[in-house]
């Protein structure tokens, strides 16, 4: 039920009426209880938040969040957003995707999406499977995964969404995970604060179709020697005992023991550095395997540079100025004109 | 610049109509001197009808009939509803120019041709199998022939004036207009005024230009290449004041007004192709008028994007050709489950899949009317001619807002490109209309309903950003009312009973049908829709001077249809649709009201001719004595 509210809101504020329908479980629910939480401490009106998703499980987000939504279809919500941001600059727009959603059939807007750079929050919920249609491997999920469609093993190599979108020029791509709810406020509130489309990967466990996909990483006694956790400005550590580091020999990155080596060795963090961001990005195969780097998180990467609304609205301002304001009757007049009678 | 009448040597003829067709190369400029010689007839005050008609590649193979470019003009000092049956004049920049075209041309028509483009490479690659110009083995003798060394005489024209061989050869078109300008006895100035507009930048461009056009000019002067010239008096046309307008610059302006009419911001979502393109340079122009353009990367994404500035409370209009039309399905959906205005422009080309892109049809109505997943019923206007699109695209825009649902427009690659005298409407002459907004007013004990109705069962506009009405909505099926998610067997009836009804209501809203010319009643009646209504007006203009009981009645409103439309039908013993298609309005006519419609159907990339409507219409009275 809408209360009629302005300003200051609750997460309790920002429920819906509509009873959420995932499977229990299912790591969609930590993230929205952090959107919820994070929201009220951005001061934004909660009339001017729009949540706007493609088709998936994670695509029901907009009807558990009490603003403005739409559930449009099937990887079609960056070409939404792009025209309600177009007319509409000053909304604070979140877009809610999945990994089928926006990186199969929505990959060709995806790209477009980032490049053109409007400001926008898009959560990329991979779960590394289609969820909705129940089970199928997604574009994310790994060669040789067998599910429903793939029996004897998927032949796809998989995408690589932080490279995918560091190609497409994303001005902001930042990775998390649903259980860890403590980062991911982090990366919500950093994000939200970016002005250009920030793009947040986060991995979300699939408790029927892709149970534990991701639980090397999350899990207490693997967590911390397959996981890197990245901050602007700081070296690159990781292991149960923070026992190693990230060296770069010249464009390769390389493991140290910190035995043998000081923080001032390591490669520091820089999230304005486009290509150490995509250094980072590449950071990929199992985790698990002795000798493999381990998964990056945080914000790899952050520029400023100007949002297309803003570039549309100026484009406007400026043909006003240098024509005048659209005169109907001398646009239908024309220039060459003759008179019957 | 060479006063008319001034002729030496020829005489000069006073006709009340002629048509026209230049074609050459698509290299050769053939477009631009069609557009530039209506230019001047349209400011002579001649009522009007072009034809282009070019070939698919940009470059298509230089002198093959394959890369035949045309344009036909027909004007007159009489009503004109068509570019024209037949020709009066052909002028032909080549061989292959000649051989494609010399079926239309009139018997004892003028031939004005290129000698230059006569050789025996042209012979050869216009598959000449004698190898002798036509031009001198006697075959044209039913014709009037004037053979210009038109490459010849321009290189000579601008020997000295430093231009490159490719610049120069590059103006002999104007060599040709100037000739034509001087055969029908027009002045000079719009096209100098064009040139040197367009040029501005290059004056020894200007210069060689104008140069070359005065010669074509002093040439026919001059040379007694031709005894006759020919006069068209201006048309009687109704009184006012006029411009010349293509249909796809129609449809730009028809959208800018309705955005000026209902004070709502237009949002343009498109991505290029062939016949459409043109409404999306015409509209990014005008930027002054807060329009706002938005080159999507494809034809989902530019739907999507005019229903994403639809939800944020702008006019979202989207447009295309039938193959882009049929990507954009699924979103056009959804608009309608959203219940949010959107436009939707298909300027039609020849079909199924590419087709024939740059060739006219009319064969998208039923992709218009029922080509969508599920019972999604979407409203569908069409325009007549090329100045309609003004008014068609601006109802699209008017019924999308007022009823809160998606509205196709129909347009065609013949409309989208050809010309006529348009008698524009000022600002104050044009309806205005509102989008219904949702306030805070709308809440009901503190709760919004996003799907509440009025009583044609339009629900209001909700606009992010007002506070209190916050709501969401999505293509899954939704409770009336609350808008949730509903897996309910009867919610889900009753929703597509709604929307149904909903799209139907729009009938109430638009006018009734008229006939457009001959009785109520009667024989037959041929009943027209797009652009198939010159050659149709044409037709029914002539049988009913012969004293035949025909008359014309042409549908803009296609679904639904006029209140009145069945009543129209059934005042005549036969219907008789002619379509450039293979009987599409038909079958709804005839399963909609059970009414035996005969129809005339044609799928050839080109246009009816007023004859070939002519001839069915008497067939059909035959039948209907015997
Ligand atoms: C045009 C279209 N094609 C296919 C589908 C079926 N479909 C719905 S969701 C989905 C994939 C969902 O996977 P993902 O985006 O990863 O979301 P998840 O359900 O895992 O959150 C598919 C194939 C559809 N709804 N529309
Ligand atoms: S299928 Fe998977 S992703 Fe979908 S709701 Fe269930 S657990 Fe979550």
């Amino acid at each position: 039920m809408a209360e009629v509210l302005n300003g200051a809101m609750t997460a309790k504020e920002l429920e819906t009426d509509q009873e959420v329908r995932w499977c229990p479980g299912c790591g969609d629910y930590s993230i929205l209880k952090q959107v919820q939480k994070v929201i009220p401490e951005l001061g934004i009106k909660r009339e001017d938040i729009v949540f706007i998703s493609g088709i998936g499980c994670s695509s029901r987000f907009p009807y558990y969040m009490n603003t403005y939504g739409m559930h449009s279809i099937h990887g079609r919500a960056p070409a939404v957003v792009s025209g309600l941001k177009s007319t509409n600059p000053d909304l604070s727009v979140w877009m809610i995707t999945g990994d089928g959603d926006s990186l199969s059939i929505g990959g060709n807007h995806l790209i477009h999406l980032l490049r053109r750079n409007f400001d926008i929050n898009v959560l990329l919920f991979n779960n590394q499977i289609y969820g909705l249609t129940k089970g199928q491997y997604s574009p994310t999920s790994e060669e040789g995964k067998t599910t429903k469609s793939t029996p004897m093993g998927s032949l796809d190599h998989p995408f690589n969404p932080a490279a995918l979108c560091l190609g497409a020029d994303s001005t902001f791509y930042a990775r998390t995970m649903d259980r860890d709810p403590v980062h991911m406020r982090d990366i919500l509130l950093k994000a939200s604060h970016h002005k250009g489309t920030s793009m947040i990967e986060i991995y979300q466990n699939c408790n029927v179709f892709n149970d534990g996909a991701f639980f090397g990483m999350t899990d207490k006694e693997t967590k911390k020697q397959q996981t890197l956790f990245v901050e602007h400005g700081k070296p690159l550590i990781f292991g149960q005992n923070n026992e190693f580091g990230i060296k770069l020999d010249g464009f390769k990155p390389v493991i140290v023991n910190m035995d043998s080596a000081s923080a001032d060795d390591l490669w520091i963090h820089d999230e304005k550095d486009r290509a150490k961001a995509n250094i980072l990005a590449r950071f990929y195969g199992n985790p698990a395997t002795e000798g493999e780097l381990p998964r990056p998180f945080g914000v790899f990467y952050s520029e400023d540079r100007p949002c297309y609304e803003d570039l549309l609205v100026n484009q406007v301002e400026v043909a006003k100025e240098k024509f005048g304001e659209g005169d109907l009757n001398a646009l239908l007049r024309g220039k060459n004109t003759w008179t019957i009678g | 610049m060479p006063p008319t009448n001034t002729s030496m040597s020829a005489t000069l003829e006073t006709t009340k109509e002629i048509t026209i067709l230049f074609a050459g190369d698509s290299g050769d400029g053939i477009q631009l001197t069609g557009t530039q010689f209506t230019d001047t007839n349209a400011l002579f005050g001649n009522d009007l009808s072009t034809f282009p008609n070019f070939p698919a590649e940009i470059r298509a193979p230089q002198g093959t009939l394959a890369g035949v470019s045309g344009f036909q003009l027909h004007f007159g000092s009489i009503e004109i509803f068509t570019p024209g049956d037949e020709c009066d004049a052909l002028v032909v920049m080549n061989v292959a120019a000649l051989k494609a075209n010399l079926k239309s041309l009139k018997k004892g028509g003028i031939i004005i041709a290129n000698t230059d483009g006569f050789d025996a490479k042209n012979l050869r690659l216009a598959k000449v199998e004698s190898g002798i110009s036509p031009l001198e083995d006697g075959s044209l003798s039913n014709y009037k022939v004037y053979p210009i060394e038109v490459t010849k005489l321009t290189r000579e024209c601008l020997k000295d004036s430093g231009l490159g061989t490719k610049d120069i050869d590059r103006t002999k078109n104007m060599f040709v207009l100037g000739f034509v300008l001087w055969m029908f006895d027009r002045t000079l100035d719009p096209t100098i005024k064009f040139v040197s507009e367009k040029f501005k930048k290059k004056p020894e461009i200007v210069d060689a230009n104008v140069k070359v056009l005065k010669a074509g000019y002093h040439y026919g002067d001059t040379t007694e290449t031709a005894t006759t010239r020919f006069s068209v008096d201006k048309a009687e046309m109704p009184k006012g004041t006029y411009r010349n307008m293509m249909g796809n610059q129609a449809t730009a302006l028809g959208l800018i007004a309705a955005s000026k009419r209902s004070g709502l911001e237009l949002f343009y979502g498109s991505y290029p192709i062939t016949p459409a393109s043109d409404v999306l340079h015409e509209l990014a122009k005008h930027k002054n008028f807060g329009v706002k353009t938005f080159q999507a990367e494809d034809e989902i994404a530019a739907v999507a994007s005019a229903i994403g500035a639809s939800f944020g409370g702008a006019l979202g209009v989207t447009a295309s050709s039938g193959p882009g039309i049929a990507l954009k399905g699924e979103a056009i959906g959804l608009a309608l489950m959203l219940e949010l205005p959107l436009v939707i422009v298909n300027v039609q080309r020849g079909g199924p899949s590419t087709g024939l892109p740059t060739k006219t049809e009319q064969a998208d109505l039923l992709q218009a009317v029922y080509g969508r997943n599920g019972e999604a019923p979407v409203a569908v206007v069409a325009a007549a001619t090329p100045a309609d699109c003004f008014n068609m695209a601006f109802e699209a825009c008017r019924l999308a807002v007022q009823h809160m649902t998606p509205v196709f427009f129909l347009s065609d690659g013949y409309l989208a490109n050809g010309a006529e005298p348009w008698k524009f409407p000022t600002e104050d002459e044009l309806p205005s209309f509102k989008g219904n907004f949702a306030t805070p007013s709308d809440l009901k004990d503190g709760e919004y309903l996003p799907y509440e109705r009025d009583e044609n069962l339009v629900r209001k506009w909700a606009i992010p950003g007002t506070l209190g009405l916050e709501h969401r909505v999505g293509g899954i099926e939704k409770q009336d009312g609350t808008g949730n998610i509903s897996y309910d067997p009867d919610n889900h009836q009753h929703m597509v009973n709604t929307r149904a009804q909903k799209v139907a209501n729009i009938a109430k809203n638009v006018p009734l049908q008229d006939i457009e010319l001959g009785s109520k009643t009667g024989k037959v009646l041929v009943l027209g829709w797009g652009s198939t209504y010159g050659a149709i007006k044409a037709a029914v203009k002539d049988l009913t001077e012969e004293g035949h009981s025909v008359s014309h009645a042409h549908v803009r409103y296609l679904f639904p249809f006029p209140q009145n439309f069945e009543e129209v039908l059934r005042s005549f013993d036969t219907v008789l649709i002619p379509e450039m298609n293979m009987g599409q309005l038909r079958m709804m006519i005839r399963s909609e009201f059970l009414i035996p419609a005969v129809g005339l159907n044609k799928v050839k990339g080109i246009p009816f001719t007023k004859g070939e409507i002519k001839n069915k219409v008497l067939e059909l009275l035959d039948q209907l004595i015997k």
